[in-house]
């Protein structure tokens, strides 16, 4: 209980200063609109290369990779608030208020879902609105937001490791090329099997890969490697938390 | 110089999007009617005229720095010139973005590319690199001059990279098939300053695309220059 109450007091404090601060709230909402529309309006025309068989058009395909960006997005935008909340000393405060110190790092993911659940929503009434189709039944298309919460826990937690550990918003690049690296060595403009050289052997083995096939497969009402898509997620999720939570313990040791 | 994030973020990052893009968009060049078989020859244009955005935020940023810092102020109580702040300004930016041209060349030159111009068109590519960066540096200096914030001139960075994204940056003008986005790259200048490297590079001398090009820059470098002159004097009036 001592946990949840910590949790449920950082989230909406971190909810609070995200959704009264235009300058925190606007990007995180703008940003994946924009790529959308840069994504799915500028490039629109590779739907006629040869191989290119994405069913639903290619608003939809690059729809699932914006929804899977905004998600992983969300999650390094609100470790930027840790690490804000660092310098300006209330995360060493809360540390020492804190009963249950876990209950932190769960506040501030609670607090990315929701942030993200709004970005989402948004993203989701623009595509629908400018004509996106989809394929995929009621359970599919949970599979899909699922697999975008998945991307977004796992982007929080090595944002919050990050933050923990170095405790400055300087910070803010290391959270967030690697994130940016990852989802862009999937295959973001044309399926997989488009792909060619060393871009194709780096997507092979990106975990990514896996989630964003499997979206586009569930929007398609079409799932594939949906095991691998969830597998690769989960191990992402379990591999941060360590992160995290050995980030937390540095943080509690730094004083 | 003495600010690895000054320097490496300008030369990193665009060749970081430049690995990511020609990699993943490939398969466009089987397009009919895209205008050459290497996508990284096509895109190399985009790491100029990115790395004239981050001149902007250099020259903004470092201005600013210097106004809040009181640095300008005490300036002001020298007999130093106005066009003499904004040429030792501008010459650092210009200098990097110079710089930025030669590590965009090597690693374009590097992976294969070839010059449809030659080594002459290399040449007019410096030229372009300094006229560019002489443009996107005045833009600079006059936001850190009308606001005297480093950070309001850092928020201008996604608008820039809004005028970037909405350009012929990935696919030429006329393969564009939204009708509102290829009108929308049409008026963006953006698209004519990719257009007149990307001339350079794939097609060989092509007048128009270097007139535009470079008569854009112009404009640009005019404006942003009398401007900022404008600008700073008032602010040292104050």
């Amino acid at each position: 209980m001592k946990t949840l109450a910590v949790a449920r007091g950082v989230a909406w404090r971190t909810l609070h200063n995200v959704f009264t601060n235009p300058s925190l709230l606007i990007p995180s909402i703008v940003f994946p609109l924009f790529f959308f529309t840069a994504f799915a309006g500028g490039l629109s025309r590779i739907r006629d290369v040869p191989g290119f068989d994405y069913p639903l058009g290619y608003t939809s395909f690059q729809f699932v990779f914006v929804l899977l960006q905004s998600a992983a997005f969300g999650g390094v935008f609100t470790g930027f608030g840790i690490a804000r909340d660092f310098e300006g000393g209330f995360a060493r405060r809360l540390l020492l208020a804190a009963p249950h110190r876990s209950g932190i790092v769960l506040g501030y993911g609670i607090a990315a879902l929701v942030r993200w659940f709004f970005t989402a929503t948004v993203l989701t009434v623009v595509a629908l609105a400018v004509g996106m189709n989809v394929g995929g039944s009621g359970v599919d298309l949970v599979g899909l937001y699922v697999l975008a919460v998945i991307m977004n826990v796992a982007a929080l937690l090595w944002a919050c490791g990050v933050a923990m550990r170095f405790r400055t918003l300087q910070a803010g690049p290391v959270m967030q090329f690697p994130v940016f690296i990852v989802l862009f060595f999937a295959p973001v403009y044309v399926p997989l099997g488009l792909l060619r050289g060393w871009i194709h052997s780096i997507a092979v083995v990106n975990p990514v890969t896996r989630v964003v096939e499997a979206g586009r497969g569930f929007l398609a009402g079409s799932p594939t490697e949906v095991g691998f898509a969830f597998g690769a997620g989960l191990a992402l999720v379990l591999g941060f938390s360590l992160w995290a939570f050995r980030g937390l313990r540095k943080a509690e040791a730094a004083g | 110089m003495r600010q690895p994030a000054a320097v490496i973020a300008p030369l990193v990052f665009p060749i970081l999007l430049l690995a990511v893009n020609s990699g993943g968009l490939k398969a466009e060049t089987q397009l009919p009617g895209f205008p050459t078989n290497s996508f990284v020859a096509f895109a190399l244009a985009v790491p100029f005229i990115q790395g004239a955005l981050f001149s902007t935020m250099n020259a903004g940023t470092d201005l600013a720095r210097d106004i809040q810092t009181g640095f300008l102020n005490r300036l002001t109580l020298t007999p130093m010139r106005r066009l003499a702040v904004l040429g030792g300004q501008l010459g650092g930016v210009i200098v990097l973005g110079l710089l930025q041209a030669v590590v965009y060349l090597a690693v374009g030159l590097a992976v294969g590319v070839r010059f449809e111009s030659g080594p002459a068109g290399i040449l007019v590519l410096f030229a372009f690199a300094f006229m560019v960066s002489l443009a996107f540096g005045s833009l600079g200096t006059l936001a850190a001059l009308r606001t005297g914030s480093g950070e309001a001139v850092q928020g201008l960075f996604p608008a820039f990279f809004v005028f970037l994204f909405i350009s012929s940056m990935n696919i030429p003008r006329n393969l564009i098939q939204v009708t509102w986005f290829r009108d929308a790259a049409t008026a963006n200048p953006v698209s004519y300053l990719l257009e007149a490297v990307r001339s350079l590079i794939i097609v060989g001398w092509n007048a128009e695309a270097l007139a535009l090009g470079f008569g854009i820059c112009a404009v640009i470098a005019v404006i942003g220059l009398s401007l900022s002159s404008w600008a700073l004097k008032v602010r040292m009036a104050r």
